[in-house]
């Protein structure tokens, strides 16, 4: 008899991870993976901090530590510091009790349960996504019952933010409509709004009672400081309104592989924090009962020792700093190299990624004839540059520019 | 200011104030109006777009620790969530996976990647040889896909969003009564919910003909969940017989088996045994699902280790299949954790973890059954009503006691001893010396007329 999943379609392989796959299998020792966004070393190493280490060191040689199920909520006092850390010591909204925080799986598992909790209650079942996003952004939101629109975001003309654009699709947007903002170091584009901008966005969506419902997975690694990159955010909380922020320790903490976030829910009062905690949990009993211990652990010991959130802080600064030099010396290397065209934007924008702005013929025309890997959309992964491949990265960008049109 | 009576806002809040607006300012001129608005910089006129939600009710098995982390009595007994206990009512983090757990983190070349949406690997691969058995035909033709998942709520979980966006009935039949959590995991996945007849309370054992007639009802391809062994909540499972007929039945009319899969070892204290089941289900070259969690197994509880294990007639198809599994995971989370899948791959790669495993293993599973012969002792000797030999034919961390919610409730608030309204007791919270205590509490609440 058959298979009653013979009519089972394969399924393409995810574009972003599918690029890493297809790098892993290329003999070239020229070849360069600037795909997946994961930071790498100046000798192109995964890194793990430091003071992640000393923290797990410290949580394992700990012999009274159990391995229970953790609350379905995760663990209380790493909810605690991540609010803290995205929204600010001192922020009014947690002084007033009046913001639920719920462990999470990273930026993804945030995005998805919170998005199933609007669908579940939130009275408009459409969130606007920025063109582009993040690919696995509109996956999200549709498999958690939320339809899906786009605003106008990036510019091709000028590789920056449509920013006529963006106010015109959020303005005609029907009221009370969700909006995902990226916190800061937009992915793939890293275009963000400036602060003044940020100040108009934000009017515009309070007097529409839009929701904002930001993605922070970046913070503290875009710009090397955490206050600096949580600053859109903070400013939508100090304005007295709702929010939903989904926080990731994947890229400013390395711990990508544990899968560590919280997904926060700013209210406007702490009776409706406690009642939206408590649907939220029934959100998540049902996908996976309570989420990790090891992870959030390493966070919260790093967070709650003011030594240890010292070093963090200067590592991140250090690998914020190696990502805005390669910028500096990718654009320097083009322009040595005399290559047609503005290149400014490689140092303009911010965060991990550059939209280079090449198509995806020349995209296809670098991988095959040099050996670099980046997604179709011509977004590379700054971090997966050093010194001494920039070169090689200028010669491919120099032929691709001027032999594919 | 602008003005805006709100009637034509969507937000119910807001159109509440525009009511309250109108009433108030009614009459007076338009400037007055302006006045009455919140400031335009607070994040919208009127209340939270959340006010109207309700206070969801605790957890019902979780919430019976938290009651019982309130009670300050000296005596109070938690037998409500399944978590393993030792004799001294400490939970247990394994030798094996201490052991593990140094090595893994002593490692300076270890780094903390993404792991493929699918997970490790190399994990997927022993948790397949684990509950299908390592000479597995199955295994041997490429015709099972794993995929890492979070424990056993997180395989299930996955599974059913597959089974709900690619198989072609849409009802899950899960037994009567099972798991809290069952149902809601599956009813989100996308499927519909049905039940058949399982635990029968006049014997406390199987209603087996109700189990056979509402099987040969179900609508052919259903899909059937089945606990692999130690059925949660009541202990009662099918003998080996029992299983051979309910896989003809259910092979007869196409009905999908989905095993449930939390206790392998930790049943009967044998790896094999506990996977027996299954391993008849796959013998037969038929097509299954089974979750599979290593939570209680190997204590990691709040790691969240598990594996869905899809096996399929051909290997092309679990080719096919474990490509559109990677289509459910990644919009949920991504890729699953690297930590508590990476400490059970080093113990069941390593021979001696392995069998130091098998020890540790086997020590938790007769202690619960010490137990239960201990509990049923002194029900006899204190000549308690009733038969309690179900005590001693359950199998698992839980007895089914067949006490009511109003005997439980008494015993809570008379003995402070703490369980789910349905009489559910978790034998792994016992020890030698809470026995005595938990005997007078169910001798004395059998002999009042409650």
């Amino acid at each position: 008899m058959d298979s009653v999943f013979s009519n089972v379609d394969r399924a393409p392989e995810d574009p972003i991870l599918g690029v890493t796959v297809a790098y892993n299998n290329d003999p070239s020792p020229a070849k360069l993976n600037l795909g997946v966004g994961a930071y790498r070393t100046e000798e192109g190493k995964p890194l793990v901090l430091d003071v992640v280490r000393r923290a797990e060191q410290q949580l394992v040689n700990d012999p009274s530590r159990v391995k229970e199920y953790i609350p379905i909520a995760g663990l209380a006092d790493f909810n605690k510091l991540s609010a803290k850390l995205i929204l600010g010591a001192d922020s009014p909204a947690i002084q007033e009790s009046r913001v639920a925080t719920i462990q999470c799986l990273s930026g993804t598992g945030s995005l998805r349960v919170g998005a199933e909790f609007l669908k579940k209650h939130y009275h408009q079942c459409v969130i606007f996504i920025p063109k582009p996003t993040w690919g696995n952004h509109p996956k999200v939101f549709n498999l958690a019952g939320l339809s899906v629109e786009y605003y106008r975001y990036y510019d091709p003309a000028t590789r920056g933010l449509d920013f006529q654009g963006l106010l015109e699709d959020l303005g005609a947007a029907p009221s009370g409509a969700i909006v995902l903002l990226h916190a800061c170091a937009h992915n793939p584009t890293g275009v963000d709004p400036t602060s003044e901008q940020w100040a108009k966005i934000r009017q515009l969506i309070r007097s529409k009672s839009l929701l904002p419902f930001f993605d922070s997975a970046y913070q503290g690694f875009a710009s090397g400081s955490l206050d600096t990159d949580a600053h859109s955010v903070r400013t939508f909380v100090a304005d007295g309104g709702e929010c939903l922020i989904a926080q990731s320790y994947a890229k400013n903490m390395g711990l990508y592989g544990e899968r560590v976030g919280a997904l926060s829910i700013v209210c406007k009062s702490a009776d409706v924090a406690s009642k939206v905690e408590s649907q939220v949990k029934l959100v998540v009993r049902p996908m996976y009962s309570s989420p990790p211990i090891h992870g959030a652990s390493i966070v919260a010991t790093i967070l709650k020792s003011s030594d240890m959130y010292n070093d963090w802080t200067i590592e991140l600064k250090g690998m914020a700093d190696r990502i805005i030099s390669m910028r500096q010396q990718l654009f320097e290397a083009l322009q040595a190299k005399g290559t047609p065209g503005d290149w400014s934007h490689i140092i303009k924008q911010i965060g991990m990624f550059t939209f280079t702005g090449l198509n995806k013929e020349q995209v296809a025309f670098m991988t095959k004839e040099y050996h670099i890997y980046m997604t179709s959309d011509g977004r590379i992964s700054m971090a997966g540059l050093s010194t001494k491949t920039v070169p090689h990265l200028v010669d491919a960008i120099h032929a691709a520019v001027t032999r594919v049109v | 200011m602008k003005t805006n009576d709100f009637s034509s806002s969507s937000s119910p809040s807001d159109r509440r104030i525009g009511a309250l607006l109108r009433h108030l300012t009614a009459g007076t001129d338009a400037d007055r109006v302006s006045s009455v608005f919140a400031s335009p910089t607070s994040g919208g006129a009127g209340g939270s777009v959340f006010a109207h939600l309700v206070q969801a009710p605790e957890d019902a098995i979780l919430g019976v620790t938290i009651a019982y982390n309130k009670d300050p009595s000296p005596i109070k007994l938690n037998l409500g969530v399944g978590a393993y206990r030792t004799e001294e009512g400490k939970p247990l983090v394994l030798n094996v996976v201490r052991k593990a757990e140094q090595q893994l983190i002593n490692d300076r070349s270890r780094i903390k990647e993404y792991l493929p949406i699918v997970g490790l690997v190399e994990f997927n691969k022993l948790s397949a040889k684990l509950i299908l058995g390592a000479d597995s035909p199955a295994i041997r033709e490429n015709r099972v896909t794993t995929v890492e998942c979070l424990s056993g709520t997180g395989s299930l979980r996955v599974g059913g969003e597959f089974l709900a966006r690619h198989y072609h009935q849409k009802t899950i039949y899960i037994p009567q009564p099972t798991w809290g959590n069952h149902p809601k995991i599956f009813t989100l996945a996308g499927l519909s919910v049905k039940t058949y007849r399982y635990y029968d309370p006049s014997t406390r054992g199987l209603n087996f003909q109700g189990l056979l007639e509402d099987l040969g009802a179900a609508p052919q391809g259903s899909i059937v969940l089945l606990h692999a062994c130690a059925h949660n909540p009541t202990g009662v499972d099918p003998t080996l017989e029992q299983w051979e007929q309910i896989r003809k039945l259910m092979r007869s009319k196409g009905l999908m088996p989905f095993f449930d899969s939390a206790y392998q070892g930790f049943a009967s204290g044998s790896l094999d045994t506990d996977a027996k089941p299954i391993r008849m289900f796959v013998a037969d070259g038929g097509e299954l699902l089974v979750a599979q969690s290593y939570a209680k197994n190997m204590g990691l509880y709040g790691e969240r280790v598990g594996a869905l294990s899809i096996v399929c007639k051909a290997a092309d198809v679990a080719g096919r299949v474990e490509s559109q599994l990677k289509l459910v995971i990644r919009p949920m989370y991504s890729n699953p954790p690297i930590h508590g899948a990476s400490i059970v791959a080093v113990i069941l790669r390593d021979r001696n973890l392995f069998n130091e495993w098998t020890l540790e293993l086997k020590a938790m599973a007769d202690r619960i059954i010490s137990m239960r012969k201990q509990l049923f002792e002194a029900l006899r000797a204190r000549g308690t009503p009733g038969d309690w030999t179900h005590i001693i034919k359950q199998i698992g961390m839980f007895t089914f006691t067949g006490l009511n919610p109003a005997q439980v409730s008494y015993m809570t608030k008379e003995y402070h001893i703490y369980m789910t309204s349905d009489g559910r007791i978790s034998m792994a919270g016992l020890s030698s010396k809470t026995v005595p205590h938990l005997a007078d509490a169910i001798h004395a609440v059998v002999t009042k007329a409650l």
